[in-house]
């Protein structure tokens, strides 16, 4: 063999070289019957089976159409889901499909594939998306993510019946039935008509349960009101609409009004906080999704029993209820964007929007507004049908609102993460300011906003 | 031979192998050696503080989308995020609140790590032990789980320390609804977390001063108190120095407690520089505002950390 120039060790040496050239090059060779694989990285839901649900939605279209989908739950406890997005947008990569919180669509636009052609198709089969959910989704004219079913929440006003009738004269359940009309006094269901049932309701001990701190579920409530009397920071352009704003300055007004109606330590309120205080039987109403409602169905099922969902108070313009939802994105780095737009899309439709709601008991809430009819907002219980009135219903005649909206999604952002709409309020009735010192102190934060870009 | 001995091993290198090249003498020259030895250390410093460290100057100054120089109107291009915070007055307040909650944390950790030092140091050797154990214990325990339980006693619904305090027909405090009661919650935690560094460190530094200085201060009469701050002290100095500027880093880029106590609030009068700076840059996604921000605690610890070196050197020049 050495005659001809061919060693043992020569042979070996090469065989190697071509296996390693063929290993490295080979750019996805994929299985028999495989198209590929899918890494998505979904919100870890706060109800247990909602993660279970999305596995096995993922796994029927993998199935279906022969891609393997990789499914991770992160967790916005600790912004864990914050501080993903921002390590992948830094780094060009992580998963494919990914799950962005209420601001983030609009914050890495510049990094996400356009989904006009996804909503496009679906907005033919199941008509107009919710408008909140159009503001945040859409940057310059173009879908940029998906508004996601898993995750998304409204939070209209989780009443107890028993308390508002005894104590404000308030028969909630009449006013808002769980069918698709209004009963008597539905008109009535104003912020005016709110403000004096909280004062009863302080009166008698069991005020209602509001958050006044700078988390979601304060900013979200307050900026559903001031939208409802018409009531902007700041306009399309980004130019602050503070001064001489009488708008802003009325629901200002009702803000102190309400917030010295509810329990002195709300200014140090999280999202767990009303929480606690509507399944400790001490307040008579909050603005949170049925996840409270399902923690006293579990521990105090006496409170659950009471509860009933109503719509938002209606202001001057109308009525808004605060609207927090989910995306899913596409990376642009990702490689397998037809695929994962086909997930997207799967996900969204009717059956598999149905099926995710269902089983977080009614706390999902799909973008479409076609889709406000599914049965389990009716029989969901005890009692049942507390939760029809959860969901934006015709007949309720309300809107969806995002606090700091119809600012840029960029500026919006840090007025509404800063709580500036809650720090305003605290400003006057902690801090003791006057109405107008407190507006000029938010006019000069907007203007700092503003200033960054 | 050069003190370093580098002479007499390439020497002797050179005359077993007879004919080494260059390249072998640069490698077996000590300097080499010493050098190759601590390039692990260098690669984690390099890569886990001077490259993050680069990143995060860089990163501040850039605008909002990152797309290109941050302008500013009077300060040059690059610099326009710190031109907007110098005109911000939230940004001015977590300057002033983190300078409070620095100071005043180090402080009380120091006193009353001294005291429980001396406390430990005069217990017999047998029963130190358990004691220096327990003390111990809040600064082992992860600040983020021991600040969650620390919020559940300060909860503003069920605070179970008021709950005691009405056992007692004391009013509720509002420990974290109040903006000076929040501000004393959150230097409480990081007290109660931070004293038994100090105290361990100057358990060992009493450890160290000698008997027979104690027994000369005795001899010519020198009181309890004299004995301290003449002797023990001094003695101390350097170790209190170090302690103090390690524990003042550490205040000062302390995140875990006010996020989780206070999440800044009520009314951003808890901030501290970390806090503001996680919730400016991710948060809201304004990532270079918020390098901007955390890099404010480089000049001020940068100034702090000259003025205690300085002083540790000169009190070892003093000694020598």
């Amino acid at each position: 063999m050495s005659n001809n120039g061919i060693t043992r060790r020569n042979v070996l040496r090469n065989g190697a070289g071509v296996v390693a050239a063929g290993a490295l090059s080979a750019p996805m060779v994929h299985a028999q019957g495989t198209g590929g694989t899918l890494k998505c990285g979904f919100w870890d839901h706060w109800v247990p089976a909602g993660n279970g649900i999305m596995r096995e939605l993922c796994a029927e279209w993998g199935r279906a159409n022969r891609v393997e989908v990789n499914v991770e739950f992160i967790t916005s406890v600790g912004n864990q889901n914050l501080l993903t997005i921002n390590a992948q947008a830094q780094s060009r990569s992580g998963h494919d499909v990914l799950s962005f919180p209420t601001w983030e669509p609009a914050a890495k636009h510049e990094l996400l594939e356009p989904m006009d052609d996804v909503m496009g198709r679906l907005a033919q089969k199941y008509g107009a998306v919710t408008p909140a959910a159009e503001y945040l989704g859409k940057v310059r004219g173009k879908w940029v993510a998906v508004p996601a079913v898993s995750g998304t929440q409204l939070k209209p006003a989780c009443t107890r019946m028993d308390l508002l009738r005894q104590h404000a004269g308030i028969d909630i359940r009449a006013m808002w039935p769980d069918k698709p009309e209004r009963g008597p006094g539905a008109d009535g269901w104003t912020w005016d008509a709110f403000a004096a049932a909280a004062e009863k309701c302080k009166a008698a001990n069991v005020p209602f349960g509001l958050p006044m701190g700078q988390f979601t579920d304060a900013v979200d409530w307050v900026g559903a009101l001031m939208t409802s009397y018409g009531a902007f920071m700041m306009d399309e352009r980004g130019n602050p609409t503070v001064r001489n704003n009488a708008k802003l300055r009325q629901a200002v007004e009702m803000l102190v009004r309400i917030s010295r109606a509810l329990p002195d330590d709300v200014w140090a309120w999280d999202d767990a906080s009303n929480n606690r205080a509507l399944i400790s039987g001490r307040s008579a109403l909050v603005f949170n999704p049925p996840s409270a409602w399902a923690v006293a169905k579990r521990d105090q099922p006496q409170v659950a029993e009471q509860c009933w969902y109503a719509p938002s108070p209606s202001g001057p313009e109308g009525r808004y209820v605060g609207y927090l939802p989910y995306f899913w994105g596409l990376w642009s780095f990702s490689r397998a964007k037809s695929a994962a737009k086909g997930l997207i899309e799967f996900l969204s439709e009717r059956p598999q929007a149905e099926r995710q709601t269902n089983t977080s008991a009614g706390y999902d809430i799909p973008p479409f507004l076609s889709m406000s009819d599914f049965k389990i907002w009716e029989t969901e219980g005890p009692p049942t049908g507390f939760a029809y009135n959860y969901p934006v219903k015709p007949h309720q005649n309300q809107k969806t609102s995002v606090a700091f909206a119809p600012a840029p999604a960029e500026f919006a952002v840090q007025a509404y993460n800063n709580g500036l709409n809650t720090k305003l309020i605290a400003r006057i009735v902690q801090g003791g300011e006057s109405i107008d010192q407190a507006l000029g102190w938010v006019e000069r934060e907007l203007t700092t906003i503003r200033r960054g870009g | 031979m050069a003190a370093d001995g580098t002479l007499a091993v390439t020497t002797a290198a050179g005359a077993g192998s007879g004919r080494a090249t260059s390249l072998q003498r640069f490698a077996r020259r000590r300097s080499t050696i010493a050098f190759l030895m601590t390039l692990p250390l260098l690669v984690v410093v390099v890569g886990l503080v001077g490259y993050p460290a680069a990143y995060g100057i860089y990163l501040s100054t850039l605008n909002r989308r990152m797309t290109a120089f941050m302008e500013g109107d009077w300060l040059p291009t690059g610099l326009g995020n710190f031109e907007i915070l110098f005109g911000s007055d939230t940004f001015w307040m977590v300057v002033w609140q983190s300078c409070i909650f620095a100071i005043s944390a180090v402080l009380l950790k120091a006193l009353i790590g001294f005291w429980l030092a001396h406390m430990l140091h005069h217990i017999p050797t047998k029963g130190q032990r358990k004691w220096r154990g327990m003390l111990l214990v809040p600064w082992v325990i992860p600040p983020a789980l021991s600040t969650l339980g620390w919020w559940w006693m300060f909860d503003p619904s069920y605070s179970s320390i008021n709950w005691i305090l009405n056992i007692f027909a004391v009013p509720s405090v509002p420990w974290l609804g109040e903006p000076w009661w929040a501000r004393a919650s959150v230097i409480i935690v990081n007290v109660w977390y931070g004293a038994p560094f100090f105290m361990i460190m100057y358990l060992a530094a009493l450890k160290s001063v000698p008997e027979q200085l104690y027994e000369a201060a005795a001899i010519d009469g020198a009181t309890s108190w004299q004995r301290l701050r003449y002797v023990t002290l001094p003695m101390m100095a350097n170790i209190i120095s170090i302690t103090v500027l390690f524990s003042l880093i550490v205040t000062f880029a302390n995140y875990d407690i006010v996020r989780v106590l206070t999440n800044g609030g009520p009314r951003d009068l808890t901030h501290v520089f970390a806090s503001y700076a996680f919730q400016v840059g991710i948060l809201s996604s304004n990532i270079p505002r918020g390098a901007a921000v955390s890099l404010f605690m480089f000049p001020i610890l940068a100034v702090c950390a000259f003025f205690v070196l300085r002083g540790v050197t000169r009190r070892n020049k003093e000694q020598m």
